[in-house]
């Protein structure tokens, strides 16, 4: 079992089949679900990953969807070095030259 | 509770009227005219609150009085690239400085203290961007629930580190976020979240909201009196849903700062289509772009109440675009010269000004009225470096040559950064054409006279419009 009642966790949910969704659609989108995430405490005593589960979110709604993740962080960041940018600070100080500040 | 009501797409959407009624607390047939007008000021000032009022409210809540910051190495540089005795001193309202990191908390503000007092136990917002996050610091100060809901990812679960970011920021402030993959249905899991909730739609598009936003023109007039002893000559405000610029220039207007010249500037997405799942990660800005700011500057009322409170047409006097590897650019500019950094979005106006302060004297002066928090996701590098891992090019040269979602051309000097202006008059024909579009009666002088006001025209220029467009009046 990956997850035991109150872990707190991620769930996915399908809101609409490809089939059910609004008729104003690109092509691309309407090949698609609509899917959507939310996180609580699980309600269920034991579950793993792709089962179908109950959960109480931070708000205290109960709903339902598959289990994809216990624990769930976030892991965005300030990234990877984007050289390309490094230029802009030096040629607009130099611009400045002696009348900087 | 109302889960006996049929849930299915077209059942849900049928009911909008009825849930929006009872989530907004606002009736809004009561300022229709039956025909295409709509008593817009009555609908301010009677559901509104003073602008006393809103000024009061926002202060008891830490949101608001922000400082302007003037920019003296931009104007330097601008002179650099000016012709002689041209090159307006350019000034910045710092906005990051509200409590959730954007001027969006003013909006927050008037929404969720009118939640409040009508007894809603909770507010729901549906936005990827800042006033999710505004909402959430303001529910929180109030004890109110909150939930956001925003269209966060692709058909493969990728997202764009801003919207990732925001999640984690309305999630700081104890709010319940729910991620979606692209597509407008958004606007119907909404619904039904309304429905099931009973809880206060947060919309932008509020009176409640927009008058918030008046407390920032206002601010700018009167710091700026203080400051300079007059009021600046141009304001440019990024533009999407045209609720900043709609209350950023009212409050102008109220503090009689009658001269002072709109810009709305929006980042051009042209060519991406925003419900689209393939280019939904091929765009580097989720927001104050052409893909919001056009549609809803000629159709304000396509929002999620009945009657959009922003109407972006009714006080622009000027409208253009930059490009995306513009807008890094001047965010890079900021933090490396000004020693200010602060989030990419938020800048879209700033690299507009650095264009526009070109063209006016050296004794004018501009002001931007937004900035926005940066930090871990919303920022220059991860986004650009996510553009990059999505295949979009970025490199240094010509920003006119730059194709949304192919490359993104960050402007080899300064000199080339450049803000397109739009055709006014065409975005006004636009904005006409949708108005009365379906609609088979004749117009009366009611009409004629609100969507000149809308456009901020004469009913000359509208009957010439309507005539063009195959209608006699």
């Amino acid at each position: 079992m990956d997850a035991r009642k109150g872990n707190w966790v991620r769930i996915r949910k399908i809101v609409l089949n490809p089939g059910e969704r609004s008729e104003n659609l690109p092509e691309d989108t309407r090949k698609v679900p609509l899917m959507m995430w939310d996180k609580g405490f699980l309600l269920n005593e034991n579950a793993a990953i792709g089962d179908t589960v109950r959960i109480e979110t931070i708000i205290g709604r109960k709903i339902e969807g598959v289990l994809v993740q216990v624990d769930p962080g976030y892991d965005v960041s300030y990234g990877q070095s984007v050289n390309e940018t490094l230029y802009i600070g030096r040629q607009l100080r130099e611009m400045l030259g002696d009348d900087n500040g | 509770m109302t889960m006996d009501k049929a849930s299915g797409y077209k059942e849900v959407m049928a009911r909008k009227n009825q849930i929006m009624k009872k989530a907004v607390g606002l009736d809004y047939d009561a300022f229709e005219s039956g025909g295409i007008a709509f008593d817009y000021e009555r609908m301010m000032s009677e559901t509104g609150y003073t602008l006393d009022e809103i000024i009061h409210i926002q202060r008891e809540h830490a949101v608001g009085n922000t400082p302007i910051i003037e920019l003296r190495n931009f104007t330097k540089i601008v002179r650099r690239l000016s012709l002689k005795g041209k090159g307006a001193r350019i000034f910045i309202k710092d906005e990051a400085a509200n409590p959730s990191g954007s001027f969006k908390a003013r909006r927050a503000a008037i929404s969720v203290y009118h939640a409040k007092k009508l007894g809603f136990k909770g507010v729901i917002a549906a936005t990827s961007g800042n006033y999710g996050a505004a909402v959430a610091s303001q529910a929180a100060m109030y004890g109110l629930k909150c939930i956001i809901v925003q269209e966060c990812y692709d058909s493969q679960e990728k997202g764009q580190p801003e919207i990732i970011e925001k999640a984690r920021k309305c999630e700081a402030y104890g709010a319940e976020v729910i991620q979606l993959t692209v597509g407008p249905e958004l606007f119907y899991e909404f619904l039904k979240l309304l429905e099931e909730t009973g809880y206060f739609n947060a919309s932008l598009y509020t009176p409640f909201g927009i008058a918030g936003v008046e407390s920032l023109g206002y601010e700018i007039s009167r710091q700026f009196m203080e400051m300079e002893g007059r009021n600046p000559d141009v304001v440019v405000c990024t533009n999407a849903g045209g609720g900043n610029l709609t209350g950023t220039a009212r409050g102008l207007l109220k503090a009689g700062a009658y001269d002072t010249r709109i810009v709305g500037a929006s980042v051009n997405l042209r060519g991406l289509h925003m419900a689209s799942d393939g280019q939904f990660n091929r765009k580097s800005f989720t927001t104050g772009h052409t893909g919001f700011g056009i549609p809803f500057a000629t159709f304000p009322d396509r929002s999620d109440v009945p009657r959009s409170a922003g109407r972006p047409l009714r006080y622009m006097d000027r409208y253009v675009t930059v490009n995306q590897g513009e807008v890094f650019y001047i965010t890079e500019a900021l933090a490396q010269i000004e020693g200010l950094e602060r989030g990419p979005a938020g800048n879209t106006s700033l690299a507009a000004a650095f264009s526009i302060a070109q063209e006016m004297d050296e004794d004018q002066t501009i002001l931007v009225q937004e900035t926005e928090y940066t930090g871990a996701g919303k920022h220059i590098r991860p986004q650009l470096g996510f553009a990059k891992s999505m295949g979009v090019e970025v490199l240094a040269g010509d920003p006119r040559n730059e194709i949304c979602g192919v490359n993104i051309i960050l402007p080899a000097e300064p000199g080339l950064i450049k803000a397109v202006d739009l055709d006014m008059d065409n975005l006004r024909k636009k904005y006409i054409r949708n108005a009365i579009l379906g609609y088979d009666r004749d117009l009366s002088e009611t009409d004629l006279k609100f969507l000149a006001d809308d456009t901020k025209t004469t009913m000359g220029f509208v009957r010439e419009v309507i005539g063009e467009l195959g209608r006699e009046q």
